[in-house]
């Protein structure tokens, strides 16, 4: 009897074994494939990008590459680089972000911002609202949102860039008001998060649970994700609003260096990167919605995107390092106005 | 196999035998019909319904729509992925909880409850924890992740960590469906056995696993769907790497997010139809030992 559950445990220990073997064997780290770890609206973006990317490097160094994608909110994505996702290049939705891997997984310089141009942002956004045909409640502006019985759909602060950027965009907007300071935007966002009924984690989380779920009146995001889902979904139910002021959203990209040399891959990673700034780049990143840099681009599709009064987090708060501080990290200013079911 | 196996008579205890009803325990049909009408209604609305809806919106579009999703590269790598991680981890915890449950139903020792317990862990602690608990030993700022990663070992945010978490979530199905029938049947026919000369092995096959046999199959069922269908611990150690360390529930869920309906759909139905054909399976099995 013993014999034979020694016999046992050893096979299985022998099947474990060849088994985890083959499959550290199997993983393919050939130097022509890069990883893109981005955040959630970004997908049809470089889904395409990466298409064009690679018939570009092919034509000019002669070597194919395949860029593999992983989407998700911005802060689960660099909280999976900080743990050891081999990201080649992360494109995520803010600089705090990409700050973290910095800072806590030391996998690139502190000065990562200052090697590329714009800080690091080929392309920007603003945060706008989406509402139903016809907007029946009504919806024009911040102040239309914390009105009482006025459902707002955004994702959570604390894992999705895109809800930061909300959170910074309707705070700005209390403090423009007149008479508006701290104390009275503390009291603006506060009612505004008692309007949410549900916080997902990431910004195409929110947008599926506003148009597919049909929860909510009006969807507060990315204005990528709000021309995309009027597009796909089709304007004879949704309709943009657009408030009298958001936030210029600048989400960067950069190289993860300690990746890049481990596996040999830096040359083609900074090509991809700086490749987001050519006009063949930009006149992709445009078609799927994101604000261009090129004024010649911009010029181009001027129509797509409205006039509005755009903030910059330098301006009104300091940074994002400081914004983070005051508000989202543990403790900070989210975590005091958000209680559920409250 | 089938000659080498012979089935034993004993009926497995989770199917009791009918007995004809009488007119004294009879309700008044009124009653009756209403108690069947209530679990069929039940039934259609809980399991049938979702069902129909998954295939009709996978088939909205017609066959051509339907089929063409799996022509796409990364639909298929999550095919691959996830009867690769079941393929893995079925047969493992097979192994293992035929092991287990058969030490701790035949033989007294020190130290059993504890190994009940941590056989029962998994079931305990959610998904999300699991996988957790793999990031903080094989990510980067974990416990082994910075001297496996600098050695080009891989393991979460790639495939060994996907199975290994899959493993991990099914540990207890086999052990905890054989273990009530084991410990039911004592030790008397394989004393027998061993009296009447069979070495340890030949009891094995002949006595102790043809007495488990449908307990067995319910176990490989459970853990197969289960290995198959995981979403929340693989979903924390893959990275969503698309065609690379993306399952199909994760799969789903991209494909659902991406405005993709069609495609989402046809993906939750193949994985439904994996789902049944352990059933399917275990009908057969059943029907051809009843033959």
């Amino acid at each position: 009897m013993k014999a034979v559950l020694k016999l046992g445990f050893l096979a299985a220990l022998a099947v474990i074994t060849v088994g985890l073997g083959t499959l550290a064997g199997a993983r393919a780290a050939g130097p022509s494939t890069i990883l893109n770890v981005s955040f959630d609206p970004t997908r049809e973006l470089y889904n395409d990008y990466n298409a064009a990317f690679a018939k570009y490097w092919k034509a000019k160094s002669g070597q194919s590459v395949s860029v593999q994608q992983s989407n998700a909110g911005s802060g689960k994505q660099a909280r999976a680089v900080i743990d050891g996702l081999q990201a080649d290049v992360v494109t995520l939705a803010l600089a705090y972000d990409i700050d973290a891997i910095a800072k806590t997984a030391k996998l690139l310089p502190d000065n990562w911002q200052s090697r590329l141009p714009d800080n690091s942002t080929p392309y920007t956004s603003t945060i706008v609202f989406l509402v139903h045909k016809g907007n029946p409640k009504k919806i024009h502006d911040w102040n239309d949102l914390v009105k009482p019985g006025t459902s707002v759909i955004m994702p959570n602060p604390k894992t999705s860039g895109g809800a930061r950027w909300n959170f910074l965009a309707a705070w700005a907007y209390a403090l423009k008001r007149p008479g508006g300071n701290d104390a009275s935007a503390h009291d603006f966002v506060s009612r505004l998060y008692k309007n949410v009924p549900v916080l997902d984690s990431g910004a195409r989380g929110a947008t599926t649970t506003f148009v597919e779920r049909g929860i909510g009146d009006v969807l507060v995001g990315w204005e990528s994700d709000a021309l995309l889902a009027v597009r796909d979904l089709g304007p004879d139910k949704f309709q943009i609003v657009v408030p009298s002021i958001s936030i210029l959203a600048e989400p960067p990209v950069a190289v993860v260096d300690k990746v890049v040399d481990a596996k040999g891959t830096r040359a083609v990673a900074e090509a991809y990167v700086r490749y987001l700034y050519s006009p063949q780049g930009q006149d992709i990143i445009a078609r799927h919605f994101f604000r261009p840099r090129l004024p010649a681009v911009a010029k181009k599709y001027a129509s797509t995107f409205a006039n509005v009064k755009l903030v910059t987090v330098d301006q009104v708060f300091g940074g994002w390092q400081k914004a983070q501080a005051t508000f989202f990290a543990d403790g900070a200013v989210f975590d005091q106005i958000y209680q559920p079911g409250q | 196999m089938a000659e080498a196996i012979t089935w034993g008579e004993a009926r497995p205890n989770r199917q009791p035998a009918t007995v004809p009803r009488t007119g004294a325990t009879s309700e008044p049909a009124g009653v009756r019909w209403l108690l069947i009408g209530t679990a069929a209604a039940f039934l259609a609305v809980f399991l049938f319904l979702p069902l129909a809806v998954v295939f009709s919106t996978a088939l909205e579009k017609g066959a051509f729509a339907y089929f063409k999703t799996f022509a796409d590269p990364d639909t298929l790598s999550a095919i691959r992925l996830t009867l690769l991680a079941a393929g893995i981890s079925v047969p493992l915890n097979v192994a293992f909880g035929i092991a287990a449950a058969w030490v701790i139903g035949k033989f007294e020792f020190f130290g059993k409850s504890l190994l009940i317990t941590l056989i029962d862990l998994p079931f305990s602690v959610s998904p999300v924890v699991a996988g957790l608990v793999f990031v903080l030993l094989f990510g980067l700022q974990g416990l082994f992740g910075p001297w496996l990663i600098a050695h080009g070992v891989r393991i979460i945010f790639a495939i060994p960590g996907i199975v290994l978490v899959t493993i991990f979530v099914t540990f207890p199905f086999v052990a905890r469906e054989l273990l009530p029938t084991i410990q039911a049947q004592g030790n008397d026919e394989e004393e027998a056995a061993l009296t009447l000369g069979a070495n340890g092995w030949k009891t094995f096959w002949r006595v102790t696993l043809p007495n488990v046999k449908w307990a067995l199959l319910y176990g490989v069922i459970l853990c197969n769907a289960r290995a198959m269908g995981e979403f929340g611990a693989v979903s924390v150690v893959s990275g969503h790497i698309r065609g690379l360390t993306d399952t199909m529930p994760l799969h789903i869920e991209f494909l659902y997010n991406d405005y993709q309906f069609v495609p989402a759909f046809a993906v939750a139905s193949l994985l439904a139809l994996l789902a049944l054909v352990t059933l399917v399976a275990k009908s057969i099995v059943e029907w051809r030992t009843q033959s």
